[in-house]
């Protein structure tokens, strides 16, 4: 190994040659003076993400215990994208008195997570994942118990600490099944060894249900709530974007890389799940009044849309999961993005605390409408082109049925989504929300949120690019 | 540029100039210069139209331009339009035209109000010209979602309600109708070859009659929800009668059209064969459309909920003469297509200024306003005159020929439901006359009508555009049944093709 192969890792190297930075950076600056942190931690992580874009080396290291091709270098950019927003987004909040000593924990915390989702990408063994996937799941629970002050932060943490473990050993014990029956840990090894025997069956099983887990697919989807309405608003949309897309994305690649001999397994198995995902968390989401609850169903809901493509199981069908992820990061973050305004300059949350909204804050409507009418799959904006890819490549395998409930539940879900749009456009309320200017950098990334629910969609080439790379699996 | 993207560029741009507009004079202003070019274009278009036909062009559409947009998918941004197409779009411009003149006092966040509506606009002229299902079905939901702002935001009555109820059916249909397109694109290449959404293309294959018997239903209930099939039709009725004025108009006039055209042009083109033999499902619900419409708007005492039933009836009439399958039936249907949208956006229209005036719509607290506006009066009997059929004007053409076409066919069956649809122009007849008699006629009923104002420049505009497009359908019907004849006859004969 020399030198040029370090290239390879360059994501996760550079992260955490930042992650170092940062803390030595904490240890280095007087108590008074930590604020200085927010702009050197955006700053290098732009860098990073900038360097992320660099032309891609593919190849294998560690014995095949590491791979990165145009596709996982494209998913990890994506994940970059998103964080850098969130990390624009969450500026106002690490300012506040209450997280003036524990400014750069966040983002140590939130980088260490990166770094393991990231190795998890790019795993080409069992080994190498599970590695990822607990340093990207135990920084997390301190994450979501962030705010000190707040008893459900705390609980937000403890749930989420213990649900994860408890995932983790079940994951952990699918793992050790695959070993005991192939003898090996690597995908490659695995994925020529791999039937639809029994004991194998049940290995997979245990290992999709580990990962349905930290995709929140029903029924692995109970701690979402709780966990999404204690956390800071920041680590939520952290949780329900990034960290959802990432497990997501490692889905599609051990699915297809390893367990493809099995799909008439695997198929009927998402298409219930996928129906119940779907149905369940478009059902709850109506019912709900705290925003971040109410994003949190919407995005449990969205996770059965994922799944559809999955199905697919052909390249349109691959390429439309990575395209309506990285659509969905932008929609995400761009409702989670003025839940978060506004919660930090008013302190509310609820549905109703929106009635009015557009007459005192037009530009945060109208961006929360958009956002919101992306998920929803309206045209023009970007929601619309992913979501009818996916239908086309569910469709295009024959799964008409699932397309049809598909589309109905879209359907629902533009009642509830409707529902906060009534609250800002038409709802009358005696005491709105007064007018209050957003900070720079919060404005900053809803503007790149807006920009890419406008584009994506149009931009034919983003698709194609995608298309073109994700044949490789 | 080539002149179909620019029916949509127009309105895009003109959106854009309300958004850095100032004021409100200047909003309508504006709106009203950009929907005046696309009257202009539309007429133009005609023109070009006739030129290129008499020209000895014979292409099946015209004006065509193709770009490739997700080559993977094979999905281009392919427009196109035949004589159907032109004659819609004129229809739109003019409604759309007249529906500006109409919101000329909207004061409440007029710019929003503006650009709502010409982004639904925008919406319905890219379906009219689009040739690829994606685009038309993409355009398609770009017109029915500003609706849920529009009646949400200036809607009267249980506006939220009617507003919510409106766009989930709606959308409902666009699920249905989803699934539907997707099953016409993966079956188009029954003999192997590259998938495509290309409505020409699609229509030169045979699909596997299974999937056509699976998808025609699914087609064909997707564009009848907005042509308000029974017994899909109830969001109608709320949502005309919680609309602002101008989005009645554009709704009934346009938006309904939406339905009946893509009926035709995808539901049953592309799949021939199902549509001969579901069509008989069908036509009893349309037959029960148009009788059950009429009846509907015989009790109804508010006016708008009137002209909502009405529609209903005679939207009905529009999807029950498409799936007659001959040509002169099939011909009456877009004649009456286009006589309905003018002559309900004329009614819609006419309720607004009234209402606006004498703020009530319902007719037993009217009575004489012919003494105090006959101006709007005169208008309203005319709208009444050309919904009930009168020769002279656009409703008698569109409804004989209909009927004429529909009792081509010689068995029992049709014969039936033929003479049911019929006896709706009666009901029309009882509903109209009693309705221009009370609310127009008769003693002045209420004192403060007396100090009622004329209509002003705009009003006038806006209905003079209306009447004017109504009689000259009514009185010179020739060169519009050209216009479609030619054009049917690729659709009527791979119909033909198919006759079980």
């Amino acid at each position: 190994m020399n030198l040029d192969n370090f290239l390879l890792m360059r994501h996760e190297l550079v992260l955490t040659i930042i992650t170092l930075i940062v803390l030595i950076a904490d240890l280095s600056i007087k108590e008074d003076k930590k604020q200085r942190i927010i702009p050197i931690a955006i700053f290098l992580f732009g860098v990073n993400a900038i360097i992320g874009f660099f032309p891609v080396v593919t190849g294998n290291l560690f014995g095949n215990m590491y791979k990165i091709s145009d596709l996982q270098c494209t998913m990890k950019n994506v994940l970059n994208i998103g964080v850098f927003i969130i990390l624009l987004q969450s500026v106002e909040w690490l300012k506040s008195t209450d997280n003036k000593l524990k400014i750069s924990e966040f983002y140590l915390l939130i980088f260490s997570t990166l770094i393991g989702m990231q190795f998890m990408i790019s795993a080409g063994s069992f080994l190498m994942l599970y590695l990822g996937l607990e340093l990207a799941t135990i920084p997390m629970a301190a994450l979501a118990a962030y705010d000190k002050s707040r008893s459900t932060s705390a609980e937000a943490g403890v749930k989420l600490i213990l649900s994860a473990a408890m995932s983790s050993a079940v994951l952990l014990l699918g793992i050790t099944f695959i070993y005991g029956t192939t003898g090996s840990t690597y995908f490659d090894v695995v994925s020529l060894k791999f039937s639809n025997n029994p004991l194998q069956t049940l290995a997979f099983i245990l290992f999709f249900s580990g990962m349905a887990f930290k995709i929140s697919l029903v029924p692995f989807h109970l701690w979402t709530a709780d966990v999404y309405e204690g956390s800071p608003v920041n680590v939520t949309s952290y949780l329900s974007v990034i960290s959802k897309g990432a497990s997501a994305f490692i889905l599609i690649i051990v699915l297809f890389s390893v367990f493809n001999s099995i799909s008439m397994i695997w198929k009927p198995l998402m298409y219930i799940i996928s129906v119940l995902t779907m149905t369940i968390g478009n059902l709850f989401a109506i019912r709900q009044q705290n925003m971040k609850r109410f994003l949190a169903f919407s995005s449990i809901a969205q996770a059965g849309f994922i799944l559809l493509g999955i199905i697919g199981a052909n390249g349109v069908g691959m390429t439309s999961v990575i395209y309506f992820i990285f659509i969905y990061i932008f929609s995400n973050l761009g409702a989670f993005g003025v839940v978060s305004v506004i919660y930090y300059k008013t302190k509310k949350e609820n549905m109703d605390d929106y009635d009015g909204l557009y007459l005192t804050n037009p530009k945060l409507s109208l961006v929360m409408m958009l956002a919101l009418f992306s998920l929803a799959g309206i045209p023009p904006v970007a929601g619309f082109f992913g979501k009818f890819f996916l239908f086309t490549a569910a469709a295009t395998s024959g799964y008409y049925w699932l397309v049809f409930i598909a589309v109905l539940n879209a359907t629902i879900s533009l009642y509830y989504y409707l529902l906060v749009v009534k609250a800002m456009f038409i709802n009358k309320s005696d005491n709105p929300i007064a007018y209050f200017k957003t900070d720079a950098p919060a404005k900053a990334a809803l503007i790149m949120c807006v920009v890419g629910i406008f584009f994506i969609g149009f931009l034919s080439v983003i698709y194609s690019y995608m298309a073109s790379i994700s044949y490789g699996i | 540029m080539d002149i179909l993207s620019l029916f949509v560029i127009i309105p895009v741009l003109t959106v854009l100039a309300i958004i850095i507009s100032r004021n409100a004079k200047n909003t309508r202003v504006i709106s009203a210069i950009g929907m005046g070019i696309q009257l202009l274009m539309a007429a133009y278009l005609i023109f070009a139209y006739f030129a290129q036909r008499n020209a000895g062009n014979n292409a099946e559409m015209l004006f065509q331009v193709d770009y490739v947009w997700f080559a993977s998918l094979n999905i281009h941004y392919a427009v196109g339009v035949d004589g159907i197409s032109v004659a819609m779009i004129a229809l739109t411009s003019v409604v759309v035209f007249a529906g500006i003149f109409a919101s000329w006092q909207v004061e409440f966040l007029p710019k929003e109000f503006f650009i709502s509506l010409i982004l639904l606009s925008s919406g319905v002229f890219g379906f009219f010209i689009s040739l690829d299902l994606f685009t038309m079905f993409l355009f398609y939901e770009v017109a029915v979602l500003p609706m849920y702002l529009l009646i949400g935001i200036w809607g009267s009555g249980p506006r939220e309600y009617a507003a919510m109820k409106l766009t989930l059916m709606l959308m409902g249909g666009s699920a249905l109708l989803l699934v539907g397109l997707l099953g016409i694109y993966t079956n188009s290449a029954p003999n192997g070859g590259v998938l495509t959404f290309n409505i020409l293309e699609i229509s030169k294959v045979s699909i596997p009659i299974a999937a056509q018997r699976m998808f025609f239903p699914m087609t064909f209930i997707g564009f009848g929800i907005l042509g308000a099939l029974f017994p899909f039709h109830t969001w109608s009725p709320d949502g005309h009668a919680s609309a602002p004025t101008a989005v009645s108009m554009l709704h009934a006039g346009v938006l309904m059209k939406l339905g009946g055209y893509g009926a035709f042009r995808v539901a049953m083109f592309l799949l021939p064969q199902a549509a001969h033999e579901l069509s008989w499902i069908f036509i009893i619900l349309t037959s029960i459309s148009v009788v059950y419409g009429a009846f509907g708007a015989i009790v109804q005492k508010d006016l708008k909920y009137i002209n909502a039933y009405s529609s209903v009836s005679h939207c009905g009439l529009v999807l029950f003469a498409v799936l007659m399958m001959n040509k002169t039936a099939m011909d009456g249907a877009i004649l009456q297509m286009i006589s309905h949208g003018l002559m309900t956006a004329l009614f819609f229209a006419l309720i607004g200024m009234i209402y606006g005036r004498t703020h009530t719509r319902m007719i037993n607290e009217m009575g004489g306003l012919m003494k105090v506006m006959p101006f709007l009066g005169v208008c309203y009997v005319i709208a009444g005159l050309a919904s009930l059929g009168l020769p002279g004007l656009s409703g008698f053409v569109a409804e004989m020929t209909i009927f004429v076409g529909a009792f081509q066919h010689v068995d029992i069956f049709h014969r039936v439901v033929t003479i049911t649809a019929v006896s709706s122009i009666v009901i029309t007849a009882v509903y109209i006359l009693r309705v221009v008699g009370a609310l127009l006629f008769g003693p002045i009923t209420n004192d403060h009508f007396l100090h009622l104002d004329e209509a002003k420049w705009f009003e006038k505009l806006s209905t003079v555009t209306l009447i004017l497009a109504i009689a000259g359908i009514g009185l010179a019907p020739l060169w519009l049944s050209n216009m479609i004849g030619d054009s049917l006859a690729p659709i009527i004969s791979r119909l033909t093709l198919f006759i079980p």
